[in-house]
């Protein structure tokens, strides 16, 4: 991947070789990638095989593209509680949308077709985010109050909309024009799930704007120190307004992956997962105080807690154990991180 | 004792040393076998270039870091601190150079903080606020212990930090630039406190890049080079040439303002600016205050601490909203605009905090230089990396930032490197105003004659400069115009033929010294 040597260069400066330090310190998330694969495989052959693989790597999509969202938010010094909400009102509106929108006046119902039910659903999840981040530059609602009202929020309009209910049929039909939801969930381009070329294009994209474009030495600037930014001429409110409507977006994306991966929407769908977000962005070795964080680490991150609960259920391992060692190996990641980080401190 | 260059005039004893004391940080040998003496009762001032290695042997010595080798002698026994706390429990404590208050506490939890009296129902506060009074009735400083840190100017924050090693009753006490943000009378007034403290048999170390304020206060010089001692003399031995000879290898002189052209046009105007008190009190830090200053001139703005500059300056930048006045830049008006628009338009202001206002920590010091000139180096959606890096370099050889590139850490930086830094981001927007708010704290007077001469040369090509500092000197050496600021006002206005003692009574200052 090309912004991988982009990244580095550009944080170590160009005459610098490549240090081993470093090297493992990021490297903790993947070598327990490396650590769970292999104990998984040796305790099940089903593990190690290309389509497992290929499975895995579509669940974790749905973590993954809201840990990227979650990311941004972070390097900026923030936090977006909002996003498992979010996800379950973009998709039970897209499953509405899908259902058909009465209009009573005209005496129709409109059948949008898959397109249009796709950019709305990212608008609604844009507008959400948007209404975060003007909360919190504008306003000057601390971020985890923000997204956490609006978390309950988001949710309730969800339950409000289906009543509680789930809608189930979502594939359309074609003498109406509108086939193709599941397109996203089950469809494969060249042997991949699709959920999983749109996470890799997503984090390929994101990468490339952190390590390369100006607004992503804004972010990192204002997340290390938003009076120094302003004073640079950073525009840090635009910049804390843009990434909250990123995050907002790519919950809105995955809600669509997963509604589709499901062929149903509930308004239930995505509880807790903004702490699973939140968690990948810690396992792959950001600051929650921001300014320090990769997508490379993120992505480590969210595949770490993916093939680790997909690798106990294939083992058979009862789901509350899963519970326990998923939050044993988040509190293990990041402790090695301080333990690492510690003990530089010490000698230096 | 080996190494020391000069013979030693011992008369006190010697109650904490370091012997062959070295520190490396990876491939960076700040300190390379070095051997340092505190005499009791005595101020021991340490000379030196920034980056030469002073803050480091200063932390080796209160047990903030290690050595990598040598040994550390406390009443001629050997000890290995392992941190500060068992440091200071021995009777060392130090002022950092960095400030290290907790910004949302009050003055009084800051100063008892990790020492908190007990009383019989939890922490004592009255008891704590009691000694905080008296603590700061010594520095005759009004500040209210209550008050939360952040709330107070640079300059008070110092203050606090002073109070806090005071309050400790150390016998060792080690002082790493604590002047740099204060006036001249609260210099004064500490002065006055290491006399008592020395009379009473405390040891001082003392660091500051101001020289002549330093010969006032010292019984003994040391110079540190390249992180190694260069020289050693009792007071009465040296003098200011002797210092910076030993320091710097030749003699620097600030020089006089540039000369030998015409002033342009009016580059930048005030017109009755006016700033409201941000704090929400009910009167105007800065007064309708007009000014003009044309391409190619150098004013200083002299005043006290909390004559108003620092909240003129950034309202200039952008930072404050005025409540009334405008501000003009080569005939535009630009009031409205935000502080990115006022930057490309060649307005550009180098803070006074560098920690709080003009550093992201988590960059690198290339990161760092570029972050105000982003622009320049982006085409279309990317960032040019070779553009970027030529900017970088091109702007650490004109501060002269002594690092090891680039892709450095900002933290590795010495604290008067930091803010050739914070200068130099601004000068690489290539401003056609450039705003200075006291600037040379913490640079040597190597750095110093640099920024000046940049200064300079950049004001020949037409840029305007406007320089806000608390030290007549520098303003002497600079400036063509000067102006004294006081209570937010315009108090006086000379040209550079003016005596130092003429400024100072200007601004409401007591000429004592
Ligand atoms: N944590 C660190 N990592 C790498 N290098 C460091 C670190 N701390 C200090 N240095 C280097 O050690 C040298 C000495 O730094 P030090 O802070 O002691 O200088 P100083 O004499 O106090 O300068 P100043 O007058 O600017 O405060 C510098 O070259 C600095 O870059
Ligand atoms: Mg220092």
């Amino acid at each position: 991947m090309s912004d991988t040597s982009i990244s580095r260069t550009a944080a170590k400066g160009s005459a610098q070789p490549f240090s081993l330090v470093r090297l493992l310190l990021e490297g903790r998330a993947f070598f327990a990638l490396i650590a769970i694969v292999a104990v998984f495989s040796y305790l099940s052959p089903n593990y190690l095989t290309v389509s497992n693989l290929l499975i895995m790597a579509s669940h974790v999509a749905i973590y993954g593209i809201l840990a990227i969202g979650m990311l941004l938010v972070i390097l900026n010094g923030g936090i977006d509680l909002s996003v498992g909400s979010v996800l379950a009102l973009c998709g039970v509106l897209a499953g509405a949308m899908m259902q058909g929108i009465e209009l009573p006046t005209f005496g129709v119902i409109l059948f949008p077709p898959v397109w249009a039910v796709v950019v709305l659903t990212c608008a609604i999840g844009g507008l959400v985010g948007a209404l975060n981040g003007a909360l919190i530059a504008w306003f000057k609602v601390p971020a985890f109050v923000a997204t956490l009202g609006v978390m309950y929020v988001a949710r309730g309009v969800a339950l409000l909309q289906t009543n509680g209910l789930t809608y189930n049929n979502l594939s359309g039909r074609p003498e109406l024009g509108n086939t193709g939801f599941d397109w996203l969930g089950f469809n494969r381009l060249a042997g991949i799930p699709i959920s999983v070329v749109v996470l890799a294009t997503i984090a390929v994209l994101t990468g490339l704007m952190l390590s390369r474009s100006s607004f992503g030495r804004w972010l990192y600037a204002s997340g290390g120190n938003e009076r120094a930014a302003d004073l640079s001429g950073v525009p840090v409110k635009r910049v804390k307004i843009t990434v909250y409507t990123i995050s907002g977006i790519l919950a809105a994306v995955a809600g669509l992956v997963l509604s589709s991966q499901l062929t149903s929407a509930g308004p239930t769908a995505g509880t807790t997962y903004e702490l699973t977000a939140i968690a990948a962005v810690v396992i792959g070795g950001a600051a929650l105080t921001g300014g320090r964080g990769t997508v490379r680490g993120t992505m480590l991150g969210a595949f770490v807690i993916g093939f680790l609960s997909d690798g106990l259920v294939i083992i058979g391992v009862s789901s509350y154990w899963q519970t326990v060692f998923t939050g044993a190996v988040i509190v293990l990641a990041v402790l090695m991180n301080s333990i690492q980080y510690g003990k530089g401190g010490r000698k230096s | 004792m080996t190494g020391t260059p000069a013979a030693k005039p011992d008369t006190a004893e010697v109650v904490l040393a370091a012997r062959n004391v070295a520190k490396s940080y990876g491939q960076i040998h700040a300190l390379k076998g070095v051997n340092f003496d505190i005499h009791r009762g005595q101020v021991t001032t340490l000379f030196g270039e920034n980056g030469a290695g002073k803050s480091t042997l200063m932390k080796i010595l209160s047990g903030v870091i290690q050595p990598t080798s040598g040994e550390i002698m406390l009443d001629g026994q050997p000890v290995a601190f392992t941190n500060s706390t068992e440091a200071r429990d021995r009777g060392i404590s130090i002022i950092h150079q960095e400030l290290s208050l907790a910004p949302n506490l009050s003055v009084r939890d800051n100063i008892f903080m990790g020492r908190e009296i007990k009383g019989p129902m939890g922490v004592d506060f009255a008891e704590e606020e009691r000694q905080v009074r008296k603590l700061l009735e010594e520095l005759e400083e009004d500040i209210d212990p209550l008050t939360p840190v952040e709330e107070l100017r640079l300059g008070q924050q110092q203050i606090v930090e002073i109070a806090r090693a005071l309050s400790v009753d150390s016998r060792i006490l080690i002082m790493d630039e604590p002047t740099s943000a204060l006036s001249a009378t609260e210099v004064e007034v500490l002065f006055k406190v290491i006399r008592d403290l020395t009379a009473k048999g405390v040891s001082i170390v003392y660091i500051s890049h101001h020289l002549e304020e330093a010969l006032q206060i010292t019984n003994h010089a040391v110079v540190l080079r390249d992180g190694t001692m260069t020289a050693y003399a009792p007071r009465a031995e040296i003098d200011l040439e002797w210092i910076v000879r030993n320091m710097v290898g030749e003699n620097y002189d600030l020089g006089s303002p540039p000369g030998g052209y015409d002033f342009g046009k009016v580059a930048l105007s005030l017109r009755e600016v006016t700033v409201a008190d941000p704090k929400g009190g009910d009167y105007n830090v800065v007064d309708k205050l007009s000014l003009d200053v044309r391409a190619g001139e150098v004013v200083c703005i002299y005043g006290l601490m909390g004559a108003g500059r620092t909240e003129l300056l950034e309202t200039v930048a952008g930072r404050l909203r005025s409540s009334g006045g405008e501000v003009v830049l080569e005939g535009k008006e630009v009031s409205h605009l935000s502080i990115a628009e006022r930057i490309a338009r060649g307005l550009a202001l180098v803070p006074e905090d560098r920690q709080r206002d003009g550093l992201v920590q988590t960059m690198t010091v290339g990161q760092n230089l570029s972050l105000a000139s982003i622009a320049a180096f982006t085409k279309g959606l990317f960032t040019q990396r070779k553009a970027e890096q030529a900017l970088i370099d091109r702007t650490i050889k004109e501060v002269t930032v002594k690092t090891s590139g680039g892709g450095a850490a900002i933290g590795s930086l010495s604290g008067g490197n930091q803010q050739k830094v914070v200068i130099g981001k601004m000068l690489a927007t290539q401003p056609k105003v450039i705003m200075l708010d006291e600037p040379s704290r913490g640079i040597d007077i190597g750095a110093k004659a640099e920024v000046f001469r940049l200064l300079a040369e950049g004001a020949k090509r037409g840029l305007a400069v406007v320089y806000s500092t608390s030290e007549v000197g520098e303003c002497l050496s600079i400036a063509h115009r000067i102006i004294v600021m006081h209570k937010g006002r315009i108090s006086a206005e000379f040209d550079s033929t003016v005596t130092k003692e003429q400024i100072m009574a200007a601004s409401g200052e007591s000429v004592a010294a």
